[in-house]
């Protein structure tokens, strides 16, 4: 009971501290300091979005599906590579590095070249995903496999079980945490980087969307987009927490 | 139920001698402890009986069958619980039925009985992080037992424990072991802990480690309950203060 009233409380805080902000952006806004065609007033931008409501979300389908299609191409390479490198050494000594530079390139360097190879369809942005959401689950499950208990795995050895059932019952369970915080963090680059790709080429998705409204310089409906993104990237997360609790009953009952 | 004999087990890591020469018998229903200070070769001479490590030289036969460097043969218990965090209890406990390939519902159902017997019942669906310190050895036991009936090594199982709980579980442990009968080698470094739950007490001291003594504790079982009190009891236990301080 206590604990769900602290819970509320720091909840409190942190939405007052957003009514704070958007109340002295109205202010600012309202009062002329800045002018309207640079920095909409928050009324503005829900003005627009609502207006802009169904030609947004008509173009947030198309980004959402590029996003999860990397996004689970990206998790299933992820989950892949993460095996195969926790089980053989030298795969982990050989491809470590080169993992490591893929994520040093920028992904608006590269997408450019994406388009340039593979067109302004949907396979270009769906690699784009792929490259930057499989590091973080790579990463995260390695570390996850790495951090089996010596003793537990000793124990099992001592009672015959082999690398499989290892895996299965040590390894793979045990990773499980590690695993959701990457996920997290790849379900955000997901929906980030789908935007980023569609900038560069492409005939609909948020991030053409995005583009038009900039060179129109409606920047009441580029306001508008930016909230949706983010809605939507906060609604992913929570959706990971979700799948995350339903996935690991355990974590509940301490 | 089984007889484990240790022939001249002889294993050095880096050159170093850990143990030397130990020859150690365990009969049927037996229980018996293997006393020493920490560092003093118990677990290397555990780990060789488990078959985890090879030991350099000399042999361990169960029950007549050479199981020297081959895993799998005897179940083990260490002094922490090692129960899977996210496996429920009774899964944790069915993990040995599982890794020998049996159905998930099949190895669910042979280890309820148990429950009831190793005072148990009711944290089947638990998970461990919800059960005390002695309940989570309790479910250890349980799994090593599930694992095999037929010889036990339990590596300090109760040091990590309070006193009181240690107390409580040394009186549930000699209850349980009167109703399964396990063959049990138990490592510990409590000279109480050994006089009271053994049948036998093999002393390991020197460097590197050998068996100095054995001492037969003639008190029948079940022990009574003040059986630590009685003048028998410090006896024995002078003997081995004498022994390991040698």
């Amino acid at each position: 009971m206590k604990r769900k009233l602290q819970n509320t409380t720091s909840k409190l805080w942190s939405a007052a501290a957003i009514v704070i902000l958007l109340a002295v952006w109205q202010i600012v806004s309202a009062a002329g300091w800045v002018p309207n065609y640079m920095l909409p007033s928050p009324v503005d931008v829900v003005k627009a979005f609502v207006s802009e409501f169904p030609l947004l979300m008509e173009n947030a389908k198309v980004t959402l599906a590029e996003a999860f299609l990397g996004l689970a191409s990206g998790v299933v390479l992820g989950f892949i590579m993460a095996v195969l490198m926790d089980r053989f050494g030298r795969l982990y000594q050989a491809l470590y590095p080169l993992i490591v530079i893929t994520q040093t390139i920028p992904t608006v360097a590269i997408a450019p070249l994406l388009v340039l190879w593979f067109g302004y369809e949907m396979l270009p942005k769906v690699i784009l995903i792929v490259i930057v959401t499989f590091f973080p689950i790579t990463v995260g499950l390695l570390n996850g496999f790495k951090s089996a208990d010596k003793d537990m795995m000793n124990l099992m050895r001592s009672m015959g079980a082999g690398n499989l059932q290892i895996f299965r019952y040590i390894k793979l369970p045990g990773a499980m945490s590690y695993f959701f915080a990457s996920l997290r963090i790849s379900a955000s680059y997901a929906v980030v980087g789908a935007v980023i790709s569609e900038w560069l080429g492409g005939f609909n998705g948020l991030g053409v969307y995005m583009t038009r409204v900039k060179k129109a310089f409606s920047f009441d409906k580029m306001f508008a987009v930016i909230l949706l993104i983010s809605a939507i990237s906060l609604l992913l997360m929570k959706l990971v927490d979700l799948i995350q609790k339903k996935c690991m009953p355990w974590e509940n009952k301490k | 139920m089984a007889e484990l004999k240790v022939s001249n087990v002889t294993k050095s890591f880096d050159g170093k001698k850990i143990i030397e020469n130990i020859s150690i018998e365990i009969h049927e229903k037996e229980l018996v402890s293997l006393l020493g200070v920490s560092g003093g070769g118990k677990t290397t001479l555990f780990n060789v009986i488990s078959g985890l490590i090879p030991p350099d030289s000399g042999s361990v036969l169960l029950d007549g069958e050479d199981i020297t460097s081959k895993p799998g043969n005897v179940s083990y218990m260490l002094q922490k619980d090692l129960l899977l965090p996210y496996r429920t209890v009774e899964d944790n406990v069915a993990l040995p039925l599982l890794i020998r390939g049996e159905k998930k519902k099949t190895a669910r159902e042979k280890v309820q009985p148990y429950f009831a017997e190793f005072g148990l019942e009711g944290t089947q669906k638990k998970y461990p992080a919800q059960l005390s310190g002695g309940m989570r050895q309790r479910a250890a036991l349980l799994r090593t037992y599930m694992f095999s009936d037929r010889l036990a090594l339990l590596d300090e199982p109760f040091s990590a424990l309070d006193t009181l709980t240690k107390s409580a579980m040394h009186r549930w442990y000699l209850n349980v072991m009167e109703q399964i009968h396990l063959s049990t080698v138990f490592i510990t470094h409590d000279i109480d802990e050994a006089i009271l739950l053994s049948d036998r007490i093999y002393i390991l001291g020197g460097k590197p480690g050998r068996i100095v003594d054995e001492i037969r504790i003639a008190e029948a079982k079940p022990r009574r309950e003040d059986f630590n009190l009685t003048d028998e009891f410090l006896r024995y236990k002078r003997r081995i203060l004498e022994k390991i301080e040698q």
